[in-house]
């Protein structure tokens, strides 16, 4: 089951670590992404931290870490087709997170909070 | 005066749509429309878009005495081009200068036989307009009761033309006046793309008739300003208040080809506009900063306000981006600055992005090949 952030990011468990990507409604906002910079691999992270840099034809944007932990994998596969983001958001994720805390995935929104923030 | 931005005659339209609608130079204007502004800019590349830039300044400059030559020399104290060797039917780019050699406003202006019609930037047009009254002479006239339209792209013409058949023979930067449905339209074979395309000026009271009447057509996709920025930006144009501004000469943002032999020195009718020497004097010798187009390597845009450096590790900036994006149809990012003349095009400098620099190559302008109908 999918959480999200007020960030709009959403974040889906797998195992002990979270793959992280942002919302369809995110990916309307900033209009067609141009290009995506990825963190490191093994890079540790604080939760608030910005990891990765969104550039849509209009603005760059950040995505924070949603927690802290160990970046474990990112999806390279954006660096040459950002676009992804635009034609399927929940498919396109960024970065998996393990992170420090086991409980991490506790305090965040589910769908129906999430729809209820984006009105 | 109010602080609520103002509407062009296709508001509702552009709501219909499904425009997104910002603020832009005090109007209310669709910045994109659900295709988005990706594919808004392909798709006027491709075939032909419509833009509503109805917030632009049309101004009709009437000679009082019917003395068209005298107009043409008025014009000329503010304007550095040949506006007095332009003829009927014709249009020409150009610019208002002021008295230190900076550039007030760029504009177009059309012979139309009897009067010159301009056409200037929206955030300009009231200067511009106090400007030209206060030359003898002349009348000048703010036209309040009509539209404008862009159609751009390559079937621009094709698709024009099944609505006023005549505009087909029309040549670039040809300006006439054709009947459509009972009314007069003000018809230019120009625009701000790269490619061909016409503005068209619409009576007020039919403006949304014919924008509906070319949407009908199914080449025609409706364009926001923000695919208009990309474009112009491709076409190697510079936008007012961002490449080129009051503290900024002609020499400086590469538009010396825009005034003619005959106002530099030694010419016929040389000088005789505002800031005149020092903007002769420039040209003469050769400006020591010029607007140039920037290739950034990998995919990340540089945007207005980069920082741009010689070298990839200290110094000081040697300029700053002007105007800066995604170029859609060049499949990467462009951009344009400022930076000290005798750069040869290839050369490498630097822009300095989040705190990294990366390499970017000075680049011809335009980034695309126009395909204008001459």
């Amino acid at each position: 089951m999918l959480k999200y952030t007020e960030d709009h990011e959403w974040l889906r468990a797998e195992g002990d670590e979270i793959v992280v990507g942002i919302t369809p409604h995110a990916s309307e906002q900033l209009g067609d992404v141009v290009f995506i910079e990825l963190p490191e691999e093994g890079r540790e992270v604080q939760a608030g931290d910005e990891v990765v840099v969104i550039e849509s034809v209009k603005a760059a944007s950040d995505i924070a870490a949603p927690v802290s932990g160990v970046i474990t994998a990112v999806n390279g596969a954006l660096a040459d087709a950002p676009g992804q983001v635009n034609d399927d958001a929940l498919s396109a994720w960024f970065f998996r997170i393990k992170p420090t805390d086991a409980g991490a995935m506790d305090g965040f929104m589910d769908e129906a909070a999430y729809q209820a923030l984006i009105g | 005066m109010t602080d609520d931005p103002r509407r062009t005659g296709l508001y509702d339209l552009h709501l219909s749509l499904g425009a997104r609608m910002v603020p832009f130079a005090g109007w209310e204007m669709p910045v994109q429309y659900p295709m988005g502004v990706m594919a808004e800019h392909l798709h006027t590349r491709a075939k032909a878009g419509l833009f509503d830039v109805s917030h632009m300044g049309q101004v009709l400059v009437t000679p009082r005495e019917g003395d068209m030559a005298a107009a043409a020399l008025a014009l000329e104290r503010l304007i550095p081009a040949d506006v007095l060797g332009l003829a009927p039917g014709r249009q020409r780019y150009g610019l208002f200068t002021n008295h230190a050699g900076g550039i007030g406003d760029d504009l177009m202006f059309a012979n139309r036989g009897d009067h010159f019609l301009l056409v200037v930037n929206a955030a300009c047009a009231a200067q511009d307009i106090a400007h030209l009254r206060t030359l003898e002479g002349v009348q000048v006239t703010p036209v309040t009761d009509r539209g404008l339209l862009a159609l751009q792209g390559p079937l621009a013409a094709e698709v024009l033309a099944r609505l006023v058949p005549a505009v087909a023979a029309m040549r670039f930067m040809d300006s006439q006046v054709h009947a459509w449905n009972g009314v007069e339209l003000w018809v230019s074979r120009s625009g701000y793309t790269g490619e061909d395309g016409f503005e068209v000026s619409v009576p007020e009271a039919r403006l949304r008739d014919f924008a509906q009447g070319l949407l009908d057509q199914p080449e025609v996709a409706p364009i926001g300003l923000g695919a208009r920025d990309s474009l112009r930006l491709e076409a190697g144009m510079p936008l007012y208040g961002h490449d080129m501004d009051a503290g900024v000469t002609p020499g400086q943002a590469a538009l010396g080809w825009s005034i003619p032999k005959v106002r530099r020195a030694g010419g016929a009718r040389a000088g005789g506009f505002p800031g005149a020497d020092a903007v002769l004097a420039e040209l003469a010798q050769g400006p020591a900063a010029v607007r140039r187009g920037l290739r950034p390597e990998g995919r990340a845009p540089i945007r207005e306000g980069v920082a741009i450096f010689a070298d990839a590790e200290g110094g000081e900036a040697i300029g700053h981006v002007s105007s800066g994006g995604f170029g859609p149809s060049v499949g990467g990012p462009v951009a344009m600055a400022r930076l000290p003349a005798g750069l040869p095009d290839g050369a490498t400098v630097h822009a300095e992005l989040r705190g990294k620099r990366i390499p970017v190559a000075i680049a011809p302008l335009p980034f695309i090949t126009p395909s204008y109908k001459r």
